[in-house]
């Protein structure tokens, strides 16, 4: 069994309905590390050490956030600034999170269609993760596609209901090793896959 | 024409206020007016003061006691420490070879040798009065040439002590005059014990020194009373002086030594605050008595003699510090303010002509040349000096200012903390965790005690009295924060810095509102409410107990926080017309009500903002 840990990130939480739901979904599931970010470091005085010794403890790094301005909530950047340290996280000598397995959950108001060539943000949100991705790969970790969530600002009782469904069986099957990278060969987000997308399309 | 106690006092006393003042108005060192005044007073030009004059010299030399004291107080023994090369290397070169050549020269005018030897130890001292004392009035201390006079000084302050034992020898077998003025019991003891007992002394001085008059002064402040501190101050010089004379060592040397011991004390300041004026008016009566001791009848009877001898002399010794100078490398232009400085022939030189005469080493006739000779020179080295700085340095290209970087004379702190109670002792640490280490002063002698045990610098003082903070190193800091608990007297010291001290950028604790309106409207900019930050934080931890996220309290307490202090502000203005004579209570109760409508006035502060907040969005889809 691995052991995940969710890096969660959202400066106001108050506010958002989908992510207050996904978050009380991710609490249902055992052993699972629910790190809440903006409640832990409200002034960004990230502890690094701490934050070193809690990656170490965990197999797969989850970044939730929602998607601002095509990117992250400042304190995950924030956190990846101050913890991956060079020479523990990447270069020459830093291997550190080898072989663990990193992902986005996002949470964006924008709908699917207006992320591609053609829509008004004229890149994929999987374009727009690139950074994420990198940063990933350069520290030796697999990257799996983002499991996200488009056009919040919609998403009615039913649809919210179902995104906690998708989201307690996308932990189970990252804790179960159910996902690697060649499953998530070709699906865009990790939510197309049959076995986590379990509303009937 | 000597009158009573009080004439006499008037005399002195008028004769300073009048001429130093002059002197300073043409641009000339406070010495040469004293110098002038006394001998305007004396006995060859207005005669209120005659034969008395030398009695005074006798007294006012305990001005100079207390200047080495001061002086003492400055240097830390570790830098001492460093600069006993300069001390060894450059002062006993110019000792040495000054006292050579003199001897030698006067030998060959047929002089006999032991007179000469006699006349040579005098005259290789300089003024340590003198040239300390414009050193000081000119800041110049920190110069190359500040401190290669300082080691020479120095150096000859403490030859003073074997010249004196050697004088007796000098004189050819004859049974010492037992009446002489520094009789000391050790003459009696053999050579052996003498040694041990001056080492012995010397040994208590720093004991006593470091066991007995930092607790003694401990008490004494405990008892607030700032003329007991005085009189605790000079108890120590005074002390210190006698137990030299008894040993027959310099007094001067002594109190030296006693201010180095105490230079690391934590009233270090205070010390020197209250013996500065001491020193200041026993020094300038000892330059009258100077002034006022040159025998014009000499002159007279032997201008030739006079003026040969004074510039004989005085060439000599420029010449032979020019050389000292240019072995130990310092610059030209350094190097002629230190010669022509130190060209004249030191007050020591009354102490060991009188010595040596009453020795029969010299006679009476000489004696009195050789003293005109002296004081003389004193008078002639601050003009010379003038001429010096006006009329040869600009040729030379001057850099007199060039610092010397800290390895003599210790750095002063650009951050002064004052009070170090719990407020202040926070600020401290957390400068001192980020290598900012602050000169700190508190009036609380135990806390001071407990604190430099625990390896901070602080110093004992009241720093609402300007003279100690500047003795702190006010005139040098940039920065300096206000801790102290007591309202009123932080407010004192805020008017007192703003007067005085206006370069200096206040950062001021506040213990309520209404003093943070009396600050705000003396001018100061940087004003900190002691309770405000915490009791926010406490509000806002509630807060989170009862449900709130973090970084939303974090950013609304910021907000409360800066909203606060603007509002503070606009009340600050208000309160300016609010009757002076309304009790405070009163008053803090008034500025609460004002406090509680201007919130009512302004909700949104406290209100939630928009950021982050999707609701709008939704709506606006939801309207579409």
């Amino acid at each position: 069994m691995k052991k995940v840990l969710i890096l969660f990130a959202h400066p106001r939480l108050e506010q958002s309905k989908i992510n207050k739901a996904l978050i009380e979904a991710a609490a249902q599931v055992s052993d699972i590390k629910i790190h809440d970010l903006y409640e832990l470091y409200p002034d960004f005085n990230v502890d690094l050490e701490s934050e070193k010794s809690l990656l170490q403890e965990h197999d797969v790094v989850v970044w939730h956030h929602p998607f601002y301005w095509y990117s992250c909530p400042p304190l995950l950047k924030q956190w990846i600034d101050i913890v991956l340290e060079y020479n523990w996280a990447y270069g020459p000598k830093g291997d550190a999170l080898e072989g663990k397995v990193a992902l986005n959950v996002l949470t964006a108001g924008g709908t699917r269609p207006v992320y591609c060539t053609d829509g008004k943000n004229r890149y994929s949100v999987v374009e727009f993760l690139r950074p994420f991705e990198q940063t990933a790969r350069l520290c030796g970790m697999t990257y799996l596609p983002p499991f996200a969530i488009m056009g919040t600002h919609k998403v009615d009782k039913a649809a919210m209901a179902e995104y906690q469904n998708q989201y307690i069986s996308l932990l189970n099957a990252l804790k179960n090793e159910e996902l690697d990278a060649g499953k998530c060969q070709g699906y865009e987000f990790i939510n197309d896959i049959e076995s986590i997308n379990t509303k009937t399309q | 024409m000597s009158g009573s106690f009080l004439f006499q006092a008037v005399i002195y006393l008028s004769a300073a206020v009048v001429c130093v003042p002059l002197a300073k108005r043409f641009g000339l060192s406070s010495v040469l007016g004293y110098l002038l005044a006394g001998i305007l007073i004396g006995p060859y030009l207005l005669g209120f003061i005659g034969e008395e004059g030398e009695d005074i010299l006798h007294f006012a030399e305990f001005g100079v006691v207390m200047m080495l004291f001061l002086i003492g107080l400055e240097i830390e023994p570790k830098n001492f420490w460093k600069m006993r090369k300069s001390i060894l290397g450059m002062g006993g070169m110019q000792v040495a070879l000054t006292m050579v050549l003199i001897t030698a020269i006067l030998t060959v005018f047929d002089v006999d040798w032991k007179a000469a030897l006699a006349i040579g130890m005098a005259f290789a001292l300089s003024s340590t009065a003198i040239v300390l004392q414009t050193l000081k009035e000119k800041g110049l201390m920190n110069t190359v040439y500040g401190g290669a006079s300082f080691s020479v000084l120095l150096f000859q302050d403490i030859a003073v002590i074997p010249m004196l034992a050697l004088m007796p020898l000098l004189a050819s077998g004859e049974a010492p005059v037992s009446d002489h003025a520094h009789h000391s019991f050790l003459e009696d003891l053999p050579i052996g014990f003498q040694t041990l007992a001056v080492l012995l002394s010397v040994v208590v001085v720093v004991l006593a020194g470091r066991y007995v008059c930092v607790p003694l002064l401990r008490l004494i402040a405990l008892t607030r009373l700032r003329e007991l501190f005085s009189a605790g101050a000079l108890l120590i010089v005074m002390a210190v002086a006698y137990l030299m004379e008894m040993v027959g060592l310099s007094p001067a040397l002594g109190a030296f030594l006693g201010g180095v011991v105490l230079a690391n004390s934590e009233f270090k300041h205070e010390l020197e605050s209250n013996l500065e004026p001491f020193k200041g008016l026993l020094l300038g009566l000892f330059f009258i008595a100077v002034g006022a001791s040159i025998n014009f009848n000499v002159i007279a009877q032997s201008p030739l003699t006079v003026t040969g001898g004074v510039l004989g002399v005085m060439i000599l010794k420029t010449i032979v510090l020019f050389i000292v100078g240019k072995f130990f490398k310092i610059k030209t232009d350094q190097n002629l303010l230190f010669s022509m400085g130190l060209g004249q022939i030191g007050e020591f030189a009354f102490v060991l002509l009188s010595f040596a005469n009453q020795l029969s080493i010299i006679d009476q006739n000489l004696l009195d040349l050789l003293l005109v000779l002296t004081a003389i020179s004193m008078t002639l080295s601050p003009i010379l000096g003038i001429a010096n700085e006006r009329l040869i340095l600009p040729r030379v290209g001057t850099k007199e200012a060039e610092e010397k970087p800290m390895d003599t004379i210790e750095e002063r702190n650009k951050v002064i903390i004052v009070g170090f109670g719990h407020f202040g002792s926070t600020a401290g640490r957390f400068l001192r965790a980020n290598g900012v280490d602050a000169t700190i002063l508190d009036h609380d002698s135990n806390r001071v005690d407990l604190l430099r045990r625990m390896g901070f610098e602080v110093y004992y003082g009241d720093a609402t009295r300007e003279d100690l903070l500047e003795s702190a190193g006010a005139n040098e800091a940039n920065i300096l924060i206000s801790a102290i608990d007591d309202p009123d007297a932080s407010i004192n010291m805020v008017k007192m810095i703003k007067k005085h001290f206006p370069h200096l950028e206040l950062m001021v604790r506040a213990k309520s509102r209404v003093d943070a309106y009396q600050l705000v409207n003396l001018g100061v900019n940087h004003v900190y409410r002691e309770s405000l930050d915490t009791s926010v934080k406490l509000a806002s931890d509630v807060l989170h107990m009862m449900g709130r996220r973090k970084y939303t309290l974090h950013r609304q307490a910021q907000n409360f926080i800066k909203y606060d202090e603007a509002s503070m502000r606009k009340l600050a203005e208000k309160s300016l017309y609010t009757d002076e004579y309304i009790a405070k209570v009163r008053e803090e109760i008034a500025q609460q009500e004002a406090l509680l409508k201007q919130d009512l006035k302004a909700p949104e502060i406290i209100e939630d903002d928009n950021l982050w907040d999707s609701d709008q969005m939704r709506r606006d889809l939801g309207s579409r």
